[in-house]
C-alpha cells in the first residue's frame, strides 16, 4: 500500500488497464510524451508504445468520435479531453453519438469507452477552463457520469469505468489532483458504479456532494459539530448517473434535512434533480426544504472573483443552519 | 498555383450511352447482368417507398433513385470482414452488405428496428447527424489496424457533409494514423436545396485529399464498372495495410431530398434531364442490349421481378412490424439501472393502460 495522490492514483489505474487488457488504448491531446498537461498519463507512452498510448491531433470531435468507432470495433479508448469546457466540441459525438449506440441499435452495438476530464475550479485556471457541466450528461440517457473526490475512490472508479460496458464521462476535480495523499492499495480493485457512499454518519441533516465539493461537506460536518452541536451525515455520491437514489432517500428520512453542493451553476443544475427525488420520495419525512448551495446562475468567473464565486464551508453551514432552524 | 482539380480527372469506363470508354476490368458481363437486375429491383423498391410515404403508410423516406451505382460499386467489391458506415440514403449499400431494405422502410416509419443490423452484418445503423459518421469510420478502421486484421472500411457521406468539422476531423486523423479507410463520397450535387458550389469553393471533392497527403480519386458515380473497378483495387490495397483514399463519385440526386422536399424549387428541370440521360442502369441496359446479353423481352421480365420482389419486403415489413414497447428501455445501458427501472414499471402501466 502506498500513499498517494488523486493524480497518482488515477495514473496507477490506467497502467494496471493497459496491462490487464490488449485493448485498452490511452488517447487525446498531450497524453503521450507529455504524460497530459496534468501528467494523468505520465509514463505510459514509455511503457505502453505509441499505438497504445496515442496523442491525436488537437480535435476533440475527432478524439471522441472515432473512439466511438474504435470501441464498436471492440477496442477499449480511454479519451481524454484536456478540459470539460471544450467537451462542447464534442457535444454530439458524446450525447448523439457514444451515448445512444447501443440503444440505436438495439443492442447489436456498443460504445464502452471512458471519457476523462479535469473540471471544477479553485486553481486560478483562463476562462472555460473552471466549468463544472456535469447536469449536461446526467441530462443524456445512455452514458454514465462518474466523479471521485479522493485518491482511493479515484482509482477503484476509474477501473470499473473501463470495464464497464456503457460510455462513462469521468470527470475529474482539478482541484483535488494534488491536495492530499490518500493509503491506496497497489493491487487492482473496482468500486461499483452507480453506489454512492456515507463518507461521515450523522443524525441531523444530510450533505450531499460529489467530487470538489466533498472535502468541502466534511469540513462544513466538522464545524457544524464542533460550534453548533449538530451531527452531519456527509454523502459522496461517486456517480451522478445513474443515481443512488436509494442511499440518499435512506439517509434523508432518517435525518429529515438535507442540503445540496455543487460547483455547477444553480439552474437546471443536477441538486435540483436530488432536490426532486428527495421530494418524491421522502416527502413526508421531511422538516425543511432541500436547499442547495451551488454556483450562480453566471458564467464562471475570471479568476478574480473566483473565490466570491465558489460554494464555501461557510455557505453550507449556514444553509444547513437554515435548514435546522426551518 | 494552377487549377489542382486537373490533378483528379473523372474515371470512366463505360458512358451514358453505355459504351465502353475503359475496359470492364474486374467486372464480368455476367455480373453486369445481375447488377443491372439487381439495380431494378432497389430502384423499384425506391420508387415503392416513396409511394407508401405518399399513403401514408411511411414517414419521411429519402430516395437513393440516381446513386445505385455509386452504392453498389462502393460495396460488392467488400468482403464479408469489411465494414460499412452508411448514412439514411445508403439502403442499396446496406443492402449489398446484408441488411434488408426493408431498414429503409423502418427507417421512415420511426420504427427501432432500424438499427438492428443482422448480426452477420458488419455494417452501423444509419447515421442521421451529418458527418458525423464519418469519425465512427476511421474508429473502426483505427481497431483493425490495431488489432492488425485486414480488413477495409468504406464510410459513405454526401456533398454537404463535406462542409463539417467532423469531415475535416476524420480526414486528418485517418490520415495522421494511416487508418484502412475509404471515405467515399456520394456527390449527388445537391445537401437538400444547397448545391454544391455553395458548399466549396473548389471544384472537386476529391482534391480535398491533398491537404491530408491522402490520394484522391474522382469517378463518374454513375457508372458501376469504374466505380466497382477503383473500390476493389482500394479495398485491396487498404487490406494491405495501405490507406485512407478518398474517392469523390460524382453522381445525381434524381429524386427529391427527401418525400418532404419540392426540388422544383431550388433546382431547373432541364439540369435533372440532363442527369437522367446518365442514368446509371439505362446505361448498363444499353451496353447488355449492344452486346445481346439481354433482349427486350428479359427486360419485361425483370420488371415483373421487381414488382415480385418488393411485395416480398413489403411482405417482410408487415410481417416485422410487430415489436415490444418495452424495447424503449432495454438497450439504454447493458444493464438497467434502478432508477431507470423504476420509470419503467410506471410506463409498462402505462402500455397497459392504453393497451398498446
Ligand atoms: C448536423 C446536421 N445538420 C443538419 C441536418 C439536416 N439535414 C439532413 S440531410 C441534409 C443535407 C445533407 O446533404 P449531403 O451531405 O450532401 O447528403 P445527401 O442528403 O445529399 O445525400 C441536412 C442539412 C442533419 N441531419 N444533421
Amino acid at each position: 500500500m502506498a500513499k498517494l495522490n488523486v493524480a497518482q492514483a488515477l495514473n496507477a489505474a490506467l497502467a494496471q488497464a493497459l496491462e490487464a487488457d490488449e485493448t485498452v488504448i490511452v488517447l487525446g491531446e498531450d497524453v503521450g510524451k507529455d504524460g497530459g498537461v496534468f501528467r494523468i498519463t505520465d509514463g505510459l507512452l514509455d511503457r505502453f508504445g505509441k499505438e497504445r498510448v496515442i496523442d491525436t491531433p488537437l480535435a476533440e470531435s475527432g478524439i471522441v468520435g472515432t473512439s466511438v468507432g474504435l470501441a464498436i470495433a471492440g477496442m477499449k479508448p480511454v479519451a481524454e479531453i484536456q478540459f470539460l469546457g471544450f467537451i462542447y466540441e464534442t457535444m454530439d459525438q458524446i450525447a448523439s453519438q457514444a451515448a445512444r449506440v447501443r440503444f440505436r441499435s438495439l443492442g447489436r452495438f456498443s460504445a464502452p469507452m471512458v471519457i476523462r476530464t479535469p473540471y471544477g475550479g479553485g486553481v486560478k485556471a483562463p476562462e472555460i477552463h473552471s466549468d463544472s457541466l456535469e447536469a449536461l450528461f446526467t441530462h443524456t440517457p445512455g452514458i454514465k457520469v462518474v466523479t471521485p473526490s479522493n485518491p482511493y475512490d479515484a482509482k477503484g472508479l476509474l477501473l470499473a469505468a473501463i470495464d464497464d460496458p456503457d460510455p462513462v464521462l469521468f470527470l475529474e476535480p482539478m482541484r483535488l489532483y494534488r491536495a492530499f495523499r490518500d493509503e491506496v492499495p497497489d493491487e487492482p480493485y473496482r468500486l461499483p458504479l452507480g453506489k454512492a457512499s456515507v463518507v461521515r454518519e450523522g443524525t441531523d441533516i444530510t450533505l450531499i456532494g460529489w467530487g470538489p465539493s466533498v472535502p468541502l461537506l466534511k469540513a462544513a460536518a466538522d464545524e457544524l459539530t464542533a460550534r453548533h452541536d449538530i451531527s452531519a451525515e456527509v454523502i459522496d455520491l461517486m456517480t451522478l448517473t445513474p443515481l443512488d437514489e436509494e442511499t440518499i432517500v435512506e439517509s434523508v428520512k432518517r435525518t429529515q434535512r438535507a442540503v445540496v453542493v455543487h460547483e455547477a451553476v444553480r439552474t437546471s443544475g443536477f441538486g435540483g434533480e436530488i432536490a426532486a427525488v428527495l421530494q418524491e420520495k421522502a416527502f413526508l419525512y421531511l422538516e425543511a426544504p432541500i436547499f442547495r448551495v451551488t454556483g450562480y446562475d453566471t458564467p464562471y468567473p475570471t479568476t478574480m472573483f473566483e473565490d466570491l464565486w465558489l460554494p464555501d464551508t461557510t455557505q453550507i453551514v449556514a444553509t444547513a443552519l437554515d435548514a435546522i432552524r426551518y | 498555383m494552377g487549377d489542382v482539380s486537373e490533378l483528379f480527372p473523372l474515371i470512366v469506363r463505360m458512358d451514358e450511352d453505355g459504351e465502353l470508354v475503359g475496359d470492364l476490368g474486374l467486372v464480368t458481363k455476367q455480373d453486369l447482368v445481375d447488377v443491372y437486375r439487381e439495380m431494378r429491383l432497389l430502384r423499384a423498391f425506391d420508387e415503392r417507398a416513396w409511394n407508401l410515404q405518399r399513403q401514408g403508410v411511411i414517414g419521411t423516406y429519402a430516395p437513393f433513385k440516381g446513386q445505385e451505382a455509386a452504392q453498389l460499386g462502393a460495396t460488392k467489391p467488400l468482403d464479408d470482414s469489411d465494414w460499412l458506415v452508411p448514412t439514411y440514403r445508403d439502403w442499396a449499400a446496406g443492402y449489398v452488405r446484408g441488411v434488408p431494405v426493408t431498414h429503409g422502410l423502418f427507417f421512415s416509419k420511426g420504427h427501432p428496428r432500424v438499427g438492428d443490423v443482422p448480426k452477420s452484418a458488419n455494417v452501423l445503423p444509419a447515421q442521421v447527424v451529418i458527418g458525423a459518421q464519418t469519425l465512427h469510420g476511421v474508429g473502426v478502421a483505427w481497431a483493425a489496424k490495431l488489432k492488425h486484421e485486414r480488413t477495409a472500411t468504406v464510410v459513405t457521406f454526401g456533398d454537404g457533409s463535406t462542409s463539417q468539422g467532423d469531415f475535416h476531423e476524420a480526414m486528418n486523423f485517418a490520415s495522421v494514423f494511416s487508418v484502412p479507410l475509404i471515405f467515399f463520397c456520394e456527390n449527388n450535387q445537391w445537401a437538400i436545396s444547397v448545391p454544391i458550389e455553395r458548399q466549396m469553393r473548389a471544384k472537386t471533392i476529391a482534391q480535398r485529399a491533398l491537404a491530408y497527403d491522402m490520394e484522391g480519386y474522382r469517378v463518374d458515380g454513375n457508372d458501376y464498372v469504374a466505380v466497382y473497378n477503383l473500390i476493389a483495387e482500394l479495398a485491396g490495397r487498404v487490406r494491405n495495410g495501405e490507406g485512407p483514399f478518398l474517392v469523390e463519385a460524382v453522381t445525381y440526386r434524381l429524386g427529391a431530398h427527401t418525400t418532404a422536399d419540392d426540388p422544383s424549387k431550388y433546382r431547373v428541370e432541364a439540369e435533372e434531364e440532363r442527369w437522367a440521360r446518365r442514368d446509371p442502369i439505362s446505361r448498363i441496359e444499353k451496353f447488355l442490349l449492344r452486346e445481346s446479353l439481354i433482349d427486350e423481352e428479359q427486360i419485361q421480365a425483370v420488371d415483373v421481378a421487381a414488382k415480385a420482389w418488393v411485395e416480398e419486403v413489403l411482405a417482410d415489413f408487415k410481417a416485422e412490424l410487430s415489436i415490444s414497447s418495452s424495447v424503449l428501455f432495454q438497450s439504454v445501458y447493458a444493464e438497467m439501472p434502478q432508477s431507470l427501472a423504476n420509470q419503467f414499471d410506471q410506463y409498462m402501466k402505462r402500455v397497459k393502460e392504453v393497451g398498446a
